[in-house]
């Protein structure tokens, strides 16, 4: 792989007491693509507004450091986030009415996104706009640059969205369950043309999800978060293929198509910590049948090769 | 991969599932539903004036039959907006269908006295996608458990040892029973929903997209609950989800839906191994599955059609691989094509 294009170094980034993020540590090189996944309040989206520099207050990076392309961007300005967000790295949301505005033309909102960050004509913007939505499988795009948000499907809007993100073709992007609203089908087709384009700009991506399926097709790598921490990463294969942290393999056990038919899914006890209220040791400790005393303690990073995971007693029947 | 958990034991004995034999709990005959979109004011004046024309409606189901029976988990599949919850909806008793008939243990429900109609609607359930839209957010999770029975009487002895019950048959601490329902997590209003639709003694389930907005870990263990309540209550389920992994898991059959029309029908070993209708083999190789390298995507093309509008003949033809001549004027009628197995589409003509 080449150097990497971002690099988050113990990264935290509390609301009050809440420690959302809590120590996040990875990198991403250039062309690839990392799956970040995780239960619902993990701390993924938080992970991703920090980077791009839109948390929301009271929330606030309280240490650590992102350094995007050789810079440190952890504290830039809004204005300088705002020009790199445009033109550097972009990030695609969950809902799409996050990027789009409802009471514009899809043609006017490409067109001043195309010219916030680049001095050309607004017919040139114009063109740039619809080789864009054709780009990502938009029929007509001429027709559909004259219609309102509203009069698109949820995956046409999410598409749209994603034309948006590509305009400037950025160097790195977050999408965050950009698919997880969207029919199978649809979600195929979007998975398929994302795959396309950002191998053919060698663009880097992190794409967030809770949906173990779609990152082992899409990601080379994986990152999986509890509680704020990255608990192990490593290739989609190593990781998906034999996890060393109990919370990753009861994440994987617990998807159907992994069990018999019909029988009892293998399933993860109790349910997400309060990030308020956490442990010194290990948060996953009460959920956990591997437990013990020394899992009271912190549990320091461990790594092996290009894999790391944060558990005092890694699964042994897993390692090959 | 094997976890050596004490969770990991299997259910035992499969109780009526999927035998044929078993009497029809459910059964749907020719079953049509439509909405009017409402006009507005301005298009109601045009149409009184004669210078619009009247809304159009949307066929939300189309010619539906579909039999459940006793014991059995019937998976109902399909995109967004193609009628299973509309479906889900009839089958429960909420909405009443456009035209075609619904009967209970074998009796057309329009033939039965008001007061049997009554009862058996008791005894369909429906529990929803979205836990916390379909709990009142100002009644403690007590009230929700408990106002239905009380009031069909179904209560004996205190309603306070009743309510407890019910939560721990729902694996909720009964100790959390005064909470309001925002101050539940989501794996835990899907409880106090399946908790409320229990209560009443139910012999069917229609689940919409239960487990939908959950969390993998928090969906494994709603599934297994589904899974122990079917045995120990011998429940019959309609299990409405656009997942085909959940759906292959936790079905003994499975319909598949497509713009208000079910276009295959089999078991689910059957279905899965050989799915025989076009949209059905589309679907399944969509499926994102967990693999361990890495492996583009290959999509179907085409968006689904506006439900206002559908193709004529057989509604996938825009979309389908196969599509013929007649495809475009024709609706493929359900065929046999092995036991149990049925599908809608032309090429099953052409082979024979
Ligand atoms: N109350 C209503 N008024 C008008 N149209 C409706 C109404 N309810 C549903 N429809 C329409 O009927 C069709 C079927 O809707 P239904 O809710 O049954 O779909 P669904 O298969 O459950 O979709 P989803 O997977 O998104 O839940 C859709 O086109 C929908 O827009
Ligand atoms: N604006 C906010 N104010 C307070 N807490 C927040 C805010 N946004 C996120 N959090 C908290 O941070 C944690 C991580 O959230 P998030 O990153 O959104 O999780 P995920 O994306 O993994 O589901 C959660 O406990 C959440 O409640
Ligand atoms: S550190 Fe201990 S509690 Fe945490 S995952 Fe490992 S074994 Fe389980
Ligand atoms: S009937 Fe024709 S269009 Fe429809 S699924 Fe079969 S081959 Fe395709
Ligand atoms: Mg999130
Ligand atoms: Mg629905």
């Amino acid at each position: 792989m080449n150097a990497a294009v971002l690099e988050v170094r113990d990264l935290r980034t509390h609301f009050g007491a809440a420690k959302a993020v809590d120590g996040v540590s990875f990198s991403v090189a250039r062309g690839e693509v990392l799956g970040l996944v995780g239960e619902s309040g993990s701390g993924k989206s938080v992970t991703g507004f920090s980077i791009i520099g839109l948390v929301d207050p009271p929330g606030t990076i309280v240490g650590g450091q992102i350094v995007f392309d050789g810079r440190d961007i952890t504290h830039s300005s809004r204005e300088e986030m705002r020009a790199l967000r445009g033109r550097r790295m972009a990030m695609i949301f969950q809902d799409p009415m996050m990027t789009l505005n409802p009471v514009l033309r899809i043609d006017t909102q490409m067109i001043e996104a195309v010219q916030a960050h680049e001095n050309v004509s607004r017919a040139d913007a114009r063109a740039r706009a619809r080789d864009a939505l054709g780009m990502v499988g938009i029929p007509s795009p001429d027709e559909r640059l004259r219609a309102y948000p509203h009069q698109f499907s949820g995956g046409m809007r999410q598409r749209v969205v994603i034309a948006i993100a590509l305009l400037h073709r950025p160097d790195f992007i977050i999408a965050d369950e950009p698919t997880t609203a969207l029919d199978v089908t649809i979600q195929a087709q979007i998975l398929a043309e994302m795959q396309e384009l950002v191998a053919q700009n060698n663009t880097s991506l992190i794409w967030i999800t809770h949906d173990l399926a779609v990152v082992s097709r899409l990601a080379d790598r994986i990152a999986v978060m509890y509680a704020g921490r990255i608990v192990e990463s490593g290739s989609v294969s190593d990781v998906l293929g034999s996890p060393w942290h109990p919370y990753t393999a009861g994440l994987i056990g617990s998807v159907p198509s992994r069990n018999r038919r019909g029988e009892r899914l293998h399933q993860i006890p109790g349910m997400t910590p309060n990030v308020a209220r956490l442990p010194t040791g290990c948060a996953f400790a009460p959920r956990c049948a591997r437990a013990d005393a020394m899992c009271a303690q912190a549990v320091p990073l461990f790594t092996a090769g290009m894999r790391e995971h944060r558990c005092v007693h890694p699964l042994p029947e897993f390692r090959k | 991969m094997t976890f050596s958990t004490p969770l990991a034991a299997s259910v035992q004995g499969d109780g009526l599932a999927g035998s044929a034999e078993a009497a029809p709990l459910i059964e749907l005959n020719d079953i049509s539903h439509s909405f009017g979109t409402r006009p507005d004011f301005a298009a109601r004046l045009a149409i009184s004036l004669k210078l619009g024309k009247p809304a159009a409606r949307v066929q939300a189901v189309d010619g539906v039959s579909l039999v459940v029976r006793r014991g059995e988990v019937l998976g109902l599949v399909g995109e967004s907006g193609c009628g299973k919850s509309t479906l889900g909806r009839i089958v429960a008793g909420i909405v009443s269908p456009t035209s075609g008939s619904v009967s209970w243990r074998g009796k057309d429900l329009k033939t039965l006295s008001s007061s049997a109609r009554r009862e058996a609607k008791l005894r369909v359930q429906m529990i929803f996608q979205n836990p916390y839209a379909s709990l009142n957010p100002r009644r403690k999770a007590a009230d929700i458990v408990g106002e239905a029975p009380r009031v069909h009487g179904l209560v004996e002895g205190g309603l306070g040892v009743f309510v407890d019950e019910q939560f721990r048959r729902a694996g909720l601490d009964p100790a959390l029973k005064h909470r309001f329902p925002h101050q539940f997590s989501g794996g835990q209003r899907q409880r106090i929903g399946i908790a409320r639709a229990l209560a009443v003694q139910p012999e069917f389930l229609v689940c919409d997209e239960a487990v939908a907005a959950l969390d993998v870990s928090i969906q494994a263990q709603i599934l297994n609950l589904f899974m122990d309540l079917r045995e120990r209550l011998n429940l019959t389920y309609l299990f409405i989800s656009h997942d085909l992994g959940v759906v292959e898991h936790i079905s003994d059959r499975v319909a598949i839906m497509y713009l208000g029309r079910i276009v295959e029908e089999a078991p689910a070993e059957e279905i899965f191994a050989r799915a025989n209708h076009p949209y059905t083999q589309a679907l399944l190789a969509e499926v994102p599955r967990l693999e361990t390298t890495k492996r583009s995507f290959a999509a179907i093309k085409g968006e689904l059609p506006s439900p206002l509008s559908p193709p004529n003949g057989c509604h996938f033809h825009p979309r389908c691989p196969h599509t013929m001549p007649r495809c475009r004027i024709e609706v493929p009628r359900m065929k046999l094509v092995a036991a149990g197995h049925k599908s809608a589409c032309h090429l099953n003509d052409a082979a024979s």
